[in-house]
């Protein structure tokens, strides 16, 4: 049976015709939208309190009606991991938060976390059959999956999926972010002894050291570890693959395969004058003294910049991390500084709202072209160009063009620099034979992750460059995938025949 | 976890501890640095390996009490933890035969100096050592530095054990008696500042070893920046080791001073807290 059979079989359950014909399609697409509830902007931009709060029961269910359980349910196409979402959605809906919660699972290791950070709106949101066929505001497919999964951590009744049995092979997971985590999960499912390398003290990459505490509290990454740990994946903090070990150490250690996700570690900088001054940072480093150094307690060793004028250079989501975090260190004045305008920010919507509610202000189509500092080398100024919108560049999006004379002075103490991240090189370094292309990402088979290294696969930003969690946990799924055949032996062909 | 196996107090502000970290030991080589964080509220901070046993599994760490991490550091007696050890990182140094070495080490500097001197010495080269402090009882590891260098040289800036004088001056000397082919230095950044300038003047070809802020010290943060040859490097991943004469030590200089009133906030604090 292929994979739309069984959808098909699933969605022909009792439950879930009984549930079809209880309400009418045309009263289902009458209800409105639910809106995420949250916390007060002035309140939050001064406290690490998780911005969204989340649905209640009631809500959840509410909006779950929305949902039609469609024949063709083109959410599931759009979720790079492939979550069934009409079925942990009418589960929802029937009141079993439980079994919806176990549905996300099937698929995802992350729920909780996919269900705060993911961009659902640029992905099965945008499928849904509200936005394609309706053009009415999508079933919100993120807010829900976030109540599932919270809804079992609270419930204290966290169920661990089914584990095959023990295949006896010891894969090597190098890296603990979404990418790795995913791939592990995955591994572990099908009955491999999967051990994930971590480089840093803590487990969980850019989800513990990128994304802040107001975005994605620890405690829900840490409850995922956890059930991974359940499930048979063990875990290696402070170990660098290449450096602590190298690969044919771990292979004489009975290692048989390999998963490189290490991730796009390696921030950009602009190269303009004065970048190196006191009080400019990568957003890589002021993320992680605060979200995984804690730099922003007082008990705790890592001192921070505490800026009162802090300009933050970029437009993405780590843009907006980092500008919401200098509000919260005391900021009075956060800048965003982009080079374009807001329509072309790379930035979730979402975090863009957030930001805006909490008084960042946004200096769109600007750019930073040179740092002025102090006698002791403490950044002071910033010289800013103005820019406008010229012929649409390589990205497809319209190329900023400085405008002549338009330079200005901007007083600033801390800059935050976020044009983006690079491969981290430590991996390539230590493997000649890995093939890597012009921007060091490395080179991988389109169908099966596998680098140019048998039985090396690789996922996330190391091949990517900079992209997204789920992206990154949809390339974990997919390498496990590519390696147990491999591992197993099975013709693609056959695998693809039968396919659950 | 990584257990201290031994302590020993070199003087009063300098301790040598040796750290249980087997696949560490096995996988160091000459100019490798770790990370160290001392405890679940500690920061993460680079320090250069200056030793290994890889039987017993251990390396040696040197460590200068200043701040608070470092004071932590050597508070920890044998037997007590670490909570997180990570490495080897950083490029190794590169050693190959070339004749006549000048191996410079400022205060604590001279720990990191002393698995490259080993180094240089097993390959065949010339080692001549200078070691340099402000006072006798800042002098570290003579003995050790001896036993792989074909001359040894102390100097103290009081004049309190070998030669009075600054370190450049211990060089100049050497450098006017006979050929040099390659300088390492290695110490306070101030010292390779002008070490490095003595070298240029010279044209004697010179690697200095950098000790920057860092907190992963993988590459991923950026706070170990510094501009060589007029590009910036992330002495992490591109170094520690660099051309000593296309250092912008004024740069380093600067950004080292980044954290300095915290740095003594915390060590106050710390301070305070131990009355």
């Amino acid at each position: 049976m292929d994979k739309q059979d069984i959808l098909k079989q699933e969605r022909n359950a009792a439950w879930r015709k009984e549930l079809r014909d209880k309400i009418k399609n045309k009263e289902r697409t009458g209800f409105t939208r639910v809106e995420m509830p949250e916390a007060d902007p002035i309140e939050r931009s001064r406290s690490y309190v998780e911005v969204n709060s989340g649905l209640s029961a009631e809500e959840a269910v509410l909006e779950a009606r929305r949902c039609l359980d469609c024949a063709n349910p083109t959410c599931i196409t759009g979720c790079p991991v492939e979550i069934n979402i009409p079925k942990f959605i009418k589960n929802i809906e029937r009141g079993e938060f439980l079994e919806s919660a176990k549905v996300l699972k099937e698929t995802s290791a992350l729920p909780a976390v996919c269900g705060r950070v993911c961009p659902q709106e640029k992905q099965c949101e945008a499928s849904c059959f509200y936005t394609q066929k309706l053009k009415k505001p999508a079933v919100a497919i993120g807010y829900l999956e976030r109540f599932a999964a919270d809804y079992e951590r609270e419930s204290g009744n966290v169920s661990v999926p089914d584990v095959a049995e023990s295949k006896n092979k010891k894969i090597a997971c190098i890296g603990s972010g979404p990418a790795g985590l995913s791939f592990a999960g995955d591994m572990a499912k099908m009955g491999y002894d999967v051990t994930v390398f971590e480089a840093l003290h803590q487990i969980g990459g850019v989800l513990k050291y990128g994304i802040p505490e107001f975005r994605l509290p620890n405690d829900v990454v840490d409850v995922e570890i956890e059930n991974l740990k359940k499930m048979g994946v063990k875990f290696e903090t402070n170990f660098i693959v290449g450096k602590t070990a190298t690969f044919d150490d771990l292979k004489e250690e009975g290692f048989e395969a390999f998963f490189v996700g290490s991730g796009a570690g390696l921030p950009r900088f602009m190269g303009i004058p004065g970048e190196n001054l006191v009080g400019i940072l990568s957003s890589n480093e002021y993320l992680t003294r605060v979200n995984l150094m804690e730099a922003n307690k007082e008990e705790t060793d890592t001192p921070i910049l505490k800026g009162r004028r802090v300009a933050v250079i970029g437009g993405g989501n780590t843009a907006m991390d980092s500008v919401r975090t200098a509000l919260r260190l005391g900021a009075e004045k956060a800048m965003i500084i982009y080079r374009r305008s807001e329509e072309e920010m790379p930035a979730r919507v979402e975090e863009i709202k957030h930001a805006k509610e909490e008084g960042v202000e946004f200096m769109n189509l600007q750019n930073p072209i040179e740092y002025i500092g102090d006698a002791k080398g403490y950044v002071r100024q910033a010289r800013v160009q103005r820019m406008e919108l010229g012929e649409p560049d390589a990205s497809g999006r319209r190329r900023p063009v400085p405008v002549e004379g338009s330079e200005y002075l901007l007083d600033v103490d801390t800059v935050v620099v976020s044009v983006g991240v690079s491969p981290n090189p430590l991996i390539p370094q230590s493997v000649p034979d890995l093939k890597t292309t012009d921007w060091s990402t490395l080179v991988v088979e389109e169908d099966s992750l596998q680098t140019s290294v048998p039985l090396m696969f690789a996922g996330g930003d190391i091949v990517r460059g900079g992209a997204t969690v789920i992206l990154a946990m949809g390339d974990g799924r997919k390498a496990a995938k590519a390696m147990d055949e491999k591992l197993s032996g099975v013709a693609k062909s056959e695998v693809a025949a039968d396919n659950k | 976890m990584n257990k201290v196996v031994s302590k020993e107090f070199f003087s009063e502000n300098v301790v040598r501890l040796e750290i249980e970290a087997p696949r560490i030991a096995k996988a160091r080589r000459a100019g490798h640095f770790v990370i160290v964080r001392v405890d679940e509220k500690g920061e993460r901070i680079p320090l250069t390996i200056s030793g290994s046993d890889v039987a017993k599994g251990t390396i040696t760490l040197v460590i200068q009490r200043v701040g608070v991490t470092s004071r932590k550091l050597a508070e920890l007696e044998a037997g007590d933890t670490i909570s997180d050890l990570v490495g080897p990182l950083g490029q190794a140094t590169e050693v190959k035969k070339v004749g006549t070495i000048l191996a410079c080490g400022g205060g604590v500097g001279v720990a990191p100096l002393l698995p490259i001197v080993e180094a240089n010495k097993k390959a065949g080269n010339r080692v001549i050592s200078i070691i340099a402090a402000r006072s006798k009882d800042l002098i570290i590891l003579e003995e050790q530095i001896r036993e792989y260098s074909d001359e040894v040289i102390v100097m103290t800036d009081d004049g309190s054990y070998g030669a009075k004088g600054l370190i450049t001056e211990g060089m100049e000397k050497v450098i006017n008696r006979e050929k040099i082919d390659e300088a390492v230095i290695i110490g306070p950044a101030i010292m390779m500042k002008f070490a490095s300038e003595v070298t240029r003047k010279h044209e004697i070809p010179s690697i200095a070893s950098l000790n920057t802020i860092m907190v992963d010290g993988t590459g991923m943060c950026g706070a170990c920046r510094v501009t060589v040859d007029g590009k910036t490097k992330f002495v992490c991943v591109d170094g520690p080791e660099f051309d000593a004469h296309k250092v912008d030590f004024d740069e380093m200089l600067m950004r080292l001073g980044g954290y300095k009133d915290f740095e003594k906030d915390a060590n106050d604090r710390y301070l305070n807290q131990q009355k």
